[in-house]
């Protein structure tokens, strides 16, 4: 049994880090939330309550509908192209091959590196007159992509103030992306294989299964939990990525390669336009929300019951 | 029964073609930064240098010195304390939860989520109001709040696997709060330890959007004086490829020496806990 006094002390010594949280997390929230509604877009702090001016400016906004499209695509092929090179890799070093260490370490590294340095290298990689092109240009090929300096989107729907489609030269900062990311897919894929059991691959094999329809059938299945928690993080880097489209091509022109991260760090430091910032800001706690706080909730219902 | 047969040679042809595409850009930089300023032209840009220069490393080490000491005086203090409190509410939320205690996890954890653009304005101006802007203390602090979630979880889910019972035994022998902490969480947290302090101080280290703005000109950690050499008018690039080196190198060498606890520090950071 717990003493009364006992009881508190927990209590008292989480305290501080809840406190900190509740400020730092939901009353800046909420400031932000304020701050959005106003028309602080000067460098004088202003409080002059504006309702849903700032939001209707941003939703007719040219820049703010690319970046939408934008992240959309961006977010699609991101997540996408990584977990695809994930599972890949991971199947393949979970061959039982010779050096599995060295390959394991080769896919990971990036991971280790922050985003400005992938920007800053990937920037020269996929640089249109160096880089790449130059290799391919002595195999012969003689109008070698435009990466991140394309300005086409396919297919052109026009839509709003913007075209819709895959603009060209989000595929660049992809690459980029999953250069980084897919070492980390391919860790946790490889921690999925290798739990489990061999048992169900064996009995699969007495059952007459071929290896592809075991893989589809049987592994597939079972790394399902992995490849959900692969979307929620990945998803969640995508929808709020900054460093890297800021270090390797800024907005773009036309703004094909622009971010809400990149607008909202733009438009508030370098415009002043603090309220229009914070509106970018809350859309993308929004964004982020409606796919975090569903699976936070599911998670604990699980552990509960 | 072993489950697969022998891996056979168009696999090893596969792998290591992968290989050799994911290192082309450690290529680059390593045969950009040893070139000098008049070898690096466009048409020369895989070629090996003609011969080991050192300008590039030497230009970028006088740059970005001060800013690599910063980035040490915030990552280590940060890290520190990240872990030391991240252990305290771990240990609190897995082995002393009280009522309410979930649902403030659960509030707790949402922090581990939300774009830092969301709070950065109201962030700045409180850091202004306690004198705390543009200081690498200052960063430490907006460092240790933002990873109390990761850190908190991660020590959650490595305490949740230490025996209630010898707690209760512990107890009996009349241990308290503080006593269990130290003589049994503590000890038996290290790898804990190690992989939340791999992680939070990878994460500090690289981290960007809040060192852009909280921090100018002398007080800017490397990331951010990384980013300004490429956008100063003309681009040298054997000295930004050194530069973007030496700025992964403290991250790498973690990587290197502890990369199997890396890679368990990244499982238990994805929130399947």
């Amino acid at each position: 049994m717990m003493h009364r006094s006992e009881k508190a002390i927990p209590v008292l010594m989480i305290l501080p880090s809840l406190a900190a949280i509740a400020i730092f997390v939901y009353g800046f929230i909420s400031w932000t939330g304020y701050v959005s509604f106003t028309d602080w877009n000067t460098l004088v702090r202003s409080s002059h309550f504006v309702g849903f001016a700032n939001y209707r400016f941003l939703f007719q906004d040219f820049r703010f509908q690319s970046d939408l499209r934008n992240t959309l695509a961006f977010t699609v092929l991101f997540i996408g192209l990584t977990m695809l090179c994930g599972l890949f890799l991971a199947k393949m070093v979970d061959s039982k091959i010779k050096g599995e260490a060295f390959f394991r370490n080769v896919f990971i590294f990036p991971m280790a590196l922050s985003f400005i340095v992938t920007g800053v290298v990937w920037q020269w990689v996929l640089n249109p007159t160096t880089g790449v092109n130059l290799a391919l240009k002595s195999l012969g090929i003689s109008h070698p992509p435009k990466w991140y300096t394309s300005i086409s989107i396919v297919p052109k729907l026009h839509l709003g103030a913007i075209d819709f489609g895959l603009p060209v030269a989000v595929i660049a900062v992809v690459l980029a992306a999953v250069w980084q990311m897919s070492g980390f897919a391919m860790a946790m894929y490889l921690a999925g294989l290798r739990s489990i059991p061999d048992d169900l691959r064996e009995a699969a094999r007495i059952d007459g299964a071929a290896e592809k329809q075991i893989f589809r059938k049987v592994i597939l299945p079972q790394l399902k939990p992995i490849s959900m928690s692969l979307i929620i993080i990945l998803a969640h880097i995508s929808l709020k990525i900054f460093d890297l489209i800021y270090a390797m091509t800024g907005p773009g022109a036309m703004f094909v390669t622009d971010v809400p991260g990149v607008y909202m760090f733009e438009t508030t430091f370098r415009g002043n336009h603090y309220a229009q910032g914070s509106g970018i800001a809350m859309i993308m706690l929004l964004l982020v929300s409606l796919l975090i706080v569903p699976y936070l909730i599911s998670s604990f219902r699980k552990e509960r019951g | 029964m072993h489950r697969q047969t022998a891996p056979s040679y168009s696999l090893y042809l596969l792998l290591v073609v992968l290989a050799a595409l994911f290192l082309v850009p450690v290529y680059i930089i390593l045969v950009t930064s040893f070139k000098g300023a008049s070898e690096v032209t466009l048409d020369r840009m895989w070629h090996l240098p003609a011969s080991l220069d050192l300008s590039g490393y030497r230009a970028a080490y006088a740059k970005l010195l001060p800013n690599l000491r910063n980035s040490f005086w915030l990552a280590i203090p940060a890290t520190a304390l990240s872990a030391l409190l991240g252990s305290m509410n771990g240990y609190v939320l897995s082995k002393w939860s009280f009522r309410g205690s979930n649902v403030m996890f659960a509030l707790m954890l949402f922090g581990m989520f939300i774009p830092y653009q969301s709070v950065l304005i109201p962030l700045i101006q409180f850091m202004q109001q306690i004198k705390l802007y543009n200081s690498i203390p200052g960063l430490v602090l907006v460092h240790v709040v933002y990873g109390l979630p990761i850190c908190t979880l991660m020590f959650r889910n490595f305490y949740v696997g230490i025996p209630t019972e010898m707690l209760e035994a512990a107890r009996i022998d009349g241990a308290g709060f503080f006593g269990i902490f130290r003589r049994i969480m503590l000890p038996l947290s290290v790898s804990g330890f190690v992989v939340v302090c791999i992680w939070q101080f990878t994460s500090v280290w690289n981290e960007f959007l809040f060192a852009v703005t909280l921090t100018t000109q002398k007080q800017q950690p490397i990331m951010v004086a990384l980013q300004n050499l490429s956008g100063s008018q003309i681009v040298q690039w054997n000295v930004q490829m050194a530069g973007a080196l030496l700025a992964a190198l403290p991250t790498l060498a973690v990587y290197v020496f502890l990369s199997r606890y890396f890679v368990r520090g990244l499982l238990a950071g994805s929130i399947k806990g």
